[in-house]
């Protein structure tokens, strides 16, 4: 019987981290994951394995090539991946608004 | 606490949205966006060109803490001072293409104002790349941390 997975497992092993970090910005083969590890292609299959199981990553068949992809949706039930994205616009307007604040009272 | 900075970015669509509300005179924000050593401040970055004008240029050169640079750069369409920025945004290098911003600043009253930027992409997974961007820079992080750690334990 196959083991039930979540997201949450999945993000627990460091490895499997950085499979989801490769992959978050294109797709890429079984063979293109494991060539940046220094871990066994067996190993690091079994990482896929389990990230596909958890439906954090995707497969797409091109030709006779086999591509994982990141599901964003998936990625939405660790955090909002958005989030980051507003973090960093957040923290450049409040730098903003800080200095603009100062550059008033020195005037 | 609602956040102050808001994206709006709808599934299968080639745009974000950004808007934020500032406890700052639209003259001040406005100022914020067109002088080249306020700028450098807020964006982290070096200002190289900064030419406030219709088919002016503009061009930023950041550094991260490992001495890497990276430049960006782009064209302004429009220039209309407290109201209206229009122009593109181009990562240098890289192989996403250069994307619009529309920038809109309005007064709400004699001390807040409000920015909308509206970036609008080639295709809509060069707009959900730019989105992930900061995530798995994120998680890089996250991975280097976890790295230092394990290596003190050694």
């Amino acid at each position: 019987m196959k083991q039930r997975r979540d997201v949450f497992q999945a993000i627990a092993d460091p490895t499997r981290r950085a499979i989801i970090t490769l992959v978050a910005l294109q797709a890429m083969t079984p063979s293109a994951i494991a060539e940046e590890f220094d871990s066994s292609r067996q190993t690091i299959s079994k990482h896929i394995q389990i990230l596909t199981e958890c439906k954090l990553l995707e497969q797409e068949h091109k030709g006779r090539k086999i591509y994982y992809h990141l599901n964003p949706m998936k990625v939405k039930e660790i955090a909002d991946f958005i989030e980051p994205f507003r973090n960093l616009w957040d923290n450049r307007f409040n730098k903003l608004e800080a200095i603009m604040k100062n550059y008033k009272t020195d005037k | 606490m609602e956040p102050k900075t808001k994206i709006h970015a709808e599934d299968g669509k080639q745009e974000i949205l950004i808007t934020r509300e500032f406890d700052l005179p639209l003259e001040l924000l406005f100022k914020a966006y067109v002088e080249p050593e306020i700028v450098e401040q807020w964006m982290g970055t070096k200002v190289l060109k900064l030419e406030n004008k219709k088919h002016g240029s503009w061009q930023f050169e950041t550094t991260d803490p490992k001495g890497n640079k990276y430049g960006f750069n782009g064209v302004i369409h429009e220039f209309f001072p407290n109201r209206k920025i229009t122009r593109t945004f181009e990562m240098e290098n890289t192989s996403f293409p250069v994307q619009l911003e529309f920038l809109d600043f309005e007064s709400l009253t004699a001390a807040t104002s409000k920015l909308t930027m509206h970036m609008v992409f080639r295709s809509v997974a060069d707009r959900d790349a730019m989105l992930k961007l900061p995530f798995s820079q994120g998680i890089n992080m996250a991975h280097n941390r976890l790295q230092e750690v394990v290596s003190q334990l050694k």
